[in-house]
């Protein structure tokens, strides 16, 4: 069998996906054996000419990783597209528009500002901000355009496959590649892969008694019991409303899920769906209680829809 | 031409939706903005029903349920009323002027009162404008076996 041809690229997001390919560890040299990585900016030499210059079809895989923010990132996502038989699109970011998307609650000039002028810890008395175009002795410079709103993968260009997880776990990466290098039958186009199709709620090994919240904690400043439930002791836990998959990584750490697999198959937006499942659960029987317990939990949107918000039912804010 | 406000009314089947009909069959004359949906309970409104309403293009929505005590399946409407402080914070944070969306408690024998709630959120929304959100066409790919593939929608 001809070795299979395979790129990964880095749209807008943290990077914390390709490094985490990465900790495969000595599985990447078995992904080596199987598959040439013809395009990988961050682990191998290549430039976009070379991608370029590829006919039509020819990687097997491409694994996208980030959300789509700028024009370069959308032009790559076409590029890669073209040139690929199956687009992947890995991540967070680029399955719901990851952390990225939280900058649609915002507008890109108001973002521009703050980051650039406003912000306390940077001083700017030229008021300096950065161009798309720029002359300098040497010639004119260029940088890429940022849109005003954050777009998932699957909103500029068609998708075979979405793998979850910020970063999606390795076990589950590894599984997916010698998937595909096995050569046997792939998931119908469409699918979820690397991942399950239960919440994470289901799995967990913590203890679970009756659900009751008389008030909200944080982990910064409360010591979670380490084998009950964490949404009975009152800190927030995402594992009710998220997919399953990861592998339990943040409640086995002491922390509450904060719902990065995305929404298990049919809810619409995980978010609503927290709102839903969590207000269940609180001990209130009228609104000054109720606003009393949800005090403790003061960024909703943020907390309940941290990695979804541009593949939510609204995707932006209307501001 | 003058705007008329779509809201979208979700009532629960035991007192708001009997409350509406009372309306009706006592003839009185209301606002015939709201587009009412009949549920066996305002805890069955899941706050992405609101959130869908409004990415579909409502200007406004109404939930209608018991009052509390009076919940036909004991404590579903103080699971709404708990939902609806979240949402309320949710809806701010999408940008979503307060005066779109309510919770009202409306029993079976309210029609009065029924018609006063949708003159009221009739007329606050009517001030407010069109929903000036209009979001992308799209979703999160919501793979089912059963389902056809997610299909690529676009946005600018």
């Amino acid at each position: 069998m001809a070795k299979l041809k395979l790129a990964a690229y880095w749209a807008a997001g943290c990077g914390g996906c390709d490094t985490a390919i990465l900790d495969i560890h000595e599985k990447v040299l078995d992904v080596a054996a199987v598959a040439d990585i013809l395009f990988w900016p961050i682990a191998v030499d290549g430039k976009v000419k070379d991608v370029e210059a590829l006919a039509d079809k020819e990687l097997d895989v491409t694994l996208l990783n980030g959300a789509i923010r700028s024009d370069e990132n959308e032009h790559m996502a076409h590029l890669l597209r073209k040139k690929s038989k199956v687009l992947v699109a890995f991540g967070s970011c680029a399955h719901m528009g990851g952390i990225p998307g939280l900058a649609n609650m915002f507008t890109r000039e108001g973002i521009f500002e703050r980051v650039y002028l406003d912000s306390v810890s940077t001083p700017n008395p030229e008021r300096t901000v950065p161009l798309t175009r720029s002359t300098v002795p040497e010639g004119e410079l260029s940088l890429p355009t940022l849109f005003n709103k954050v777009r998932t993968l699957d909103q500029v260009e068609d998708v075979d496959y979405f793998m979850p997880g910020c970063p999606p776990a390795p076990a589950q990466i590894w599984s997916v590649l010698s998937l595909i290098a096995s050569g046997r039958p792939l998931p119908p186009k469409g699918s979820v892969i690397g991942a399950e199709n239960g919440t994470l709620c289901e799995g967990c090994k913590r203890e679970k008694r009756e659900k009751k919240i008389a008030a909200f904690k944080r982990f910064a400043t409360s010591q979670p019991d380490p084998n009950q439930c964490f949404l009975e002791q009152g800190h927030l836990c995402m594992g009710l409303v998220t997919r399953a998959g990861c592998g339990h990584r943040c409640q086995s750490s002491g922390m509450g899920c904060r719902g990065c697999y995305g929404p298990p198959p049919g809810v619409l937006d995980q978010g609503a769906k927290a709102i839903s499942a969590i207000a269940s659960i609180v001990e209130a029987s009228d609104e000054i209680e109720a606003e009393r317990v949800f005090a403790g939990l003061p960024d909703v949107l943020r907390s309940l829809n941290r990695f979804g918000i541009p593949a939510s039912l609204l995707g932006r804010s209307a501001r | 031409m003058t705007f008329e406000p779509k809201i979208v009314g979700i009532l629960c089947n035991w007192c708001s939706y009997t409350g509406a009909d009372l309306a009706g069959t006592t003839r009185i004359k209301y606002a015939p903005n709201v587009r009412v949906v009949r549920v066996m309970c305002s805890g069955r409104v899941d706050p992405s029903f609101i959130l869908k309403a409004f990415e579909e293009g409502a200007d406004g929505v109404l939930v209608a349920g018991c009052h509390p005590g009076d919940c036909h399946y004991i404590d579903g409407n103080y699971k709404t009323l708990r939902r609806n402080v979240l949402l309320k914070r949710m809806l701010a944070d999408y940008g979503i002027e307060p005066g779109r969306y309510r919770l009202e408690w409306v029993s079976a024998s309210e029609g009065e009162r029924w018609a006063q709630v949708v003159n009221s959120i009739t007329e606050d929304v009517r001030k407010l404008g069109p929903a000036s959100f209009r979001p992308p066409k799209h979703r999160l790919p919501v793979v089912d076996e059963k389902k056809a593939p997610a299909t690529r929608t676009q946005n600018g």
